[in-house]
């Protein structure tokens, strides 16, 4: 290595190794980030890029291997040292205090914090100014959107000095246009000489903002390139480990018919605040709605509501004509709707974790049969079934479920949805945090259910997939409707906007 | 920015897979063979020849017919009173409320013994057994209310009913149910004859009901629909919720549950053991029971292995006390010496260490 290239080298991993018992997260993973470079860390869930980063920022330490920061060894035990070398981590789960103020959340946990707050909002400001982020430093952060919070997270390592930036999948909770804002920010930063690692798993934003990227895959960094002389095939092909075909079908809806008709429907959420607010669709079987909107925009309140787990202010949702709020989810299940619900959270509501695939096939068919007695045999053979259907990997259908991958644990949940022959499917993130091949096996799943004469609902957060994969799109905005669209006929930057609150006429004029 | 290199931390602790099933059971055997071992240094510190000692308690529980029929006895209520726990921990509902759930049992079950003991011997026994159940049912039920109405905390309401059962008991001895033959002395009169459980290879009749109860909750808990409800509640509310489950109505049921075996084994206490009811009818084997219930990791099974074991400690102990003049309470001290190594083996279940290497990772 050459004498120059040390001296702008930033951090240089060599061999790192993490162990989690026997899963071998990080397999001598060798990383080098300079400063005044944007590096993309990519790879597929799994392949451990938050763990390395996690090393890097003091959380854990690595089995094997050697970290550098600018040219000198270091060992770094807790997120103080990782500070106290420069390098500061933007988690994909914001840790702020939600009762504090933007400024107690930047200053805390600094020898500053008790300087009078004159002079700490004067010092939140200088920085805001000198990278051109805009905050009100009295806002407490509840009452904050996602991109602020975002804002303060970045605040709160540029005001600790930090000159390395690790971001863990920062654009996951933004909107598009959202997500240009923060990558003027870090190309700012960069000018200014700061060395800053992203991670993503979104091919075109590691193509638009990085200079140079790193792939992981299966715990191993297999390939460094140049971002410039790279391409998204390359990348995928890389990230995957094999060639892949990038487009997901969509087989043009047969026998359209409207399944279930909401109207003028609202919800609260838990907390009394407005979860959906007078909106009015239709869901149609042999299509798939598309559902988009920024995190908590009142897609969770809407699957609850449909699949009859929670509660309607007013308004009505009718499957062919036979009302359904009022009723409790065994009445309707009486009357021949089977309405099949993939929640988001999977392992804390669609199944029960410590429990093996049999007893979570039991969860919503246990009370079939007479008597007190559980009859297991049928679970046991649609368990069965099962794995050699979605070529499930599992030790055995006793297993707890906790114990498998996201990917096997969702096509446990999704495959026991479609075994229920449901007339009605509703599928919230279903593809989160599960990789390329999972995501597309998840795909086809629903496609096949649309072919066959089922309602899908798919809400989503990826807008390629959204747009790929769905007829029509539901936009949602605070629990209101702004646009319900033609797939087909749109743009991500247009659904963006509507995500954001303009009406459909506004982006399509 | 300082440049200050810290050094790699001597010992780590990480995360380790799922040990087979067989390392687990071996991993426990040792902890309970460590636990022995430290309770002896303990005993040998206090003067004693541990071997000596461990030997009397075997022998003191075992060496006649009636050393283990006082075994036995020392059994019931706790392995009863686990079983009752063991219903509401499997929901994840904190019930430390089985002290004041034997003592409700009891109460009721005592109304009948003392003031309807002409009745018929086992319509009076039936009476009994029901009312314990209902009594103690009852005061379970009270704190599962309040947390599904107003989602009080189950902990500290459960631990205060205990609080208030015994001065219940108290009460009653000084006053409406006070014995008239005592003199002053205030107590409650001993049962009728016709009052009392009968017994079966000369110790009460508790011990049967104890093993029918240890069989169907093992089958209640894994073989039937309501079994399956608890577990699914215990393990997320939410998941309940989705499968279209009743969580309330789960919750109190439970709860109903819990506290009639619970009160099952005050019944069996006053009605078999102590042929009235004093405030000592409980006398801590609810907080035992909770130890007893998660050391058996909540199987039925296991626990009236470990109910049994315990009360041989319990004898053995008793009997240390009048052959070597060491008190009881050194026995208690050995319990907690023996749970401490058993629970603390959880930790190296789940977790393994990583010394550093000589001359530190750099």
């Amino acid at each position: 290595m050459s004498q120059k290239e040390s001296m702008t080298s930033a951090i240089q991993c060599h061999q790192i190794t993490k162990t989690f018992g026997p899963v071998v997260a990080n397999d001598k993973i060798d990383l080098e980030v300079r400063y005044g470079e944007i590096l993309a860390l990519l790879g597929e869930n799994g392949s451990g890029k938050t763990t390395l980063m996690n090393m890097l920022s003091g959380i854990y330490h690595p089995d094997g291997g050697s970290i550098e920061i600018g040219g000198k060894a270091v060992t770094i035990n807790s997120p103080v040292d990782a500070m106290n070398l420069g390098i500061g981590m933007i988690h994909q789960h914001f840790k702020l205090v939600e009762m504090f103020t933007a400024m107690d959340n930047i200053v805390l946990g600094t020898p500053e914090k008790k300087l009078p707050p004159k002079v700490l909002r004067q010092r939140v400001l200088e920085i805001c100014q000198s990278v051109g982020l805009e905050i009100d430093p009295d806002k407490r952060v509840y009452e904050m959107s996602v991109s602020e919070k975002q804002t303060v997270e970045i605040l709160k390592v540029l005001y600790r000095k930090a000159k390395i930036l690790i971001l863990d999948e920062p654009t996951a909770v933004l909107t598009p246009q959202e997500t240009q804002k923060l990558f003027a920010i870090l190309r700012r930063m960069r000018e200014r000489g700061c060395a800053i690692i992203i991670i993503t798993h979104k091919l075109q934003e590691v193509l638009e903002i990085s200079d140079r990227v790193t792939i992981l895959w299966k715990g191993k960094s297999i390939a460094t390139v140049n971002t410039k002389e790279t391409d998204r095939r390359q990348l995928t092909e890389l990230m995957v480990g094999r060639p892949v075909v990038l487009s997901i079908k969509r087989p043009e809806p047969k026998n359209v018919a409207t399944s279930i008709q909401v109207e003028r429907l609202t919800v609260n959420k838990p907390d009394g605040t407005v979860g959906l607010k007078d909106v009015s669709f239709e869901i149609r079987s042999g299509e798939i709605l598309g559902v988009a909107g920024i995190a908590g925009s009142g897609q969770k309140e809407l699957c609850e509501v449909i699949a009859g787990l929670t509660k309607a202010e007013s308004g009505s949702i009718k499957f062919h004509g036979e009302e359904l709020l009022g009723k409790s989810p065994m009445e309707i299940f009486d009357l021949g709707i089977h309405m099949g619900f993939v929640p988001e959270d999977r392992l804390g509501m669609g199944l029960v974790a410590s429990m093996g695939m049999v007893d979570n096939m039991l969860l919503k068919s246990y009370r079939n049969g007479k008597g007190p007695f559980i009859d297991r045999k049928p679970a046991k053979e649609l368990a069965e079934s099962l794995v050699k259907k979605l070529e499930i990997v599992t030790p055995g259908v006793e297993t707890p479920v906790r114990l498998m991958s996201g990917g096997n644990v969702q096509k446990v949940l999704l495959g026991r949805e479609i075994e229920s022959n449901p007339s009605v499917l509703i599928t919230a993130y279903p593809v989160r945090g599960l990789d390329i091949n999972s995501s597309y096996t998840v795909y086809d799943l629903l496609n096949e259910q649309k072919e066959k004469g089922v309602a899908v609902m798919f809400v989503g957060e990826d807008l390629d997939v959204l747009l790929e994969l769905s007829d029509r799109i539901l936009v949602l905005c605070h629990g209101h409707i702004t646009g319900l669209v033609d797939a087909k006929k749109m743009t991500k930057e247009q659904i963006g906007l509507m995500m954001t609150g303009s009406t459909e006429q506004e982006v399509i004029s | 920015m300082s440049a200050q290199i810290s050094k790699e931390p001597l010992i780590r602790v990480i995360k380790r897979a799922e040990r087979p099933p067989r390392q687990v059971t071996m991993l426990r055997a040792l902890a309970l063979v460590l636990a022995i071992v430290a309770g002896g240094v303990f005993i040998l510190c206090l003067g004693y020849n541990p071997i000596s000692i461990y030997g009397t308690i075997l022998s003191g529980a075992f060496r006649s017919t009636m050393a283990v029929q006082a075994t036995v006895k020392i059994m019931i209520p706790l392995l009863i009173s686990s079983l009752g726990v063991t219903l509401a921990f499997k929901m994840k509902f904190w019930n430390i409320g089985a002290e004041g759930q034997i003592i409700a049992g009891a109460i009721l079950a005592s109304y009948f013994a003392l003031y309807h003991d002409t009745w018929n011997h086992w319509v009076l026994v039936g009476v009994m057994f029901l009312a314990g159940a209902i009594g103690g049912g009852l005061w379970g039920l009270i704190p599962a209310l309040c947390k599904v109405k107003w989602n009080t905390n189950e902990t500290l309401f459960t631990l205060m009913l205990n609080y208030i059962a015994l001065y219940v008991v108290d009460y009653l001895r000084d006053g409406p149910w006070k014995d008239p033959g005592s003199q002053g002395f205030p107590k409650i009169a001993r049962f009728s004859k016709n009052a009392m459980l009968d017994k079966v290879l000369g110790i009460q009749m508790g011990w049967i009901i104890a093993l029918i109860l240890v069989v169907v909750l093992y089958i209640y808990l894994r073989y039937t629909k309501q079994g399956y409800e608890i577990s699914v509640v215990g393990e997320s509310s939410p998941t309940a919720k989705y499968a279209v489950m009743n969580v309330r109505k789960i919750i109190l049921r439970t709860m109903f549950l819990s506290g009639a075996v619970c009160g099952i084994a005050g019944m069996v206490q006053a009605t078999g053991s102590d042929i009235t009811l004093t405030e000592n009818v409980a006398g801590g084997v609810g907080f035992t029971a909770i130890i007893v219930a998660w050391l058996a990791q909540l199987n039925p099974i296991t626990i009236a292995i470990v109910s049994f074991l315990f009360s041989v400690l319990e004898k053995g102990s008793s009997v240390v006390q009048s052959s070597f003049g060491l008190s009881t309470d050194c026995a208690d001290v050995l319990q907690a010496i023996i749970l401490f190594f058993v629970l603390g083996c959880e930790f190296f279940i789940r977790y393994g260490f990583v010394v550093r290497k000589k001359g530190g990772a750099s």
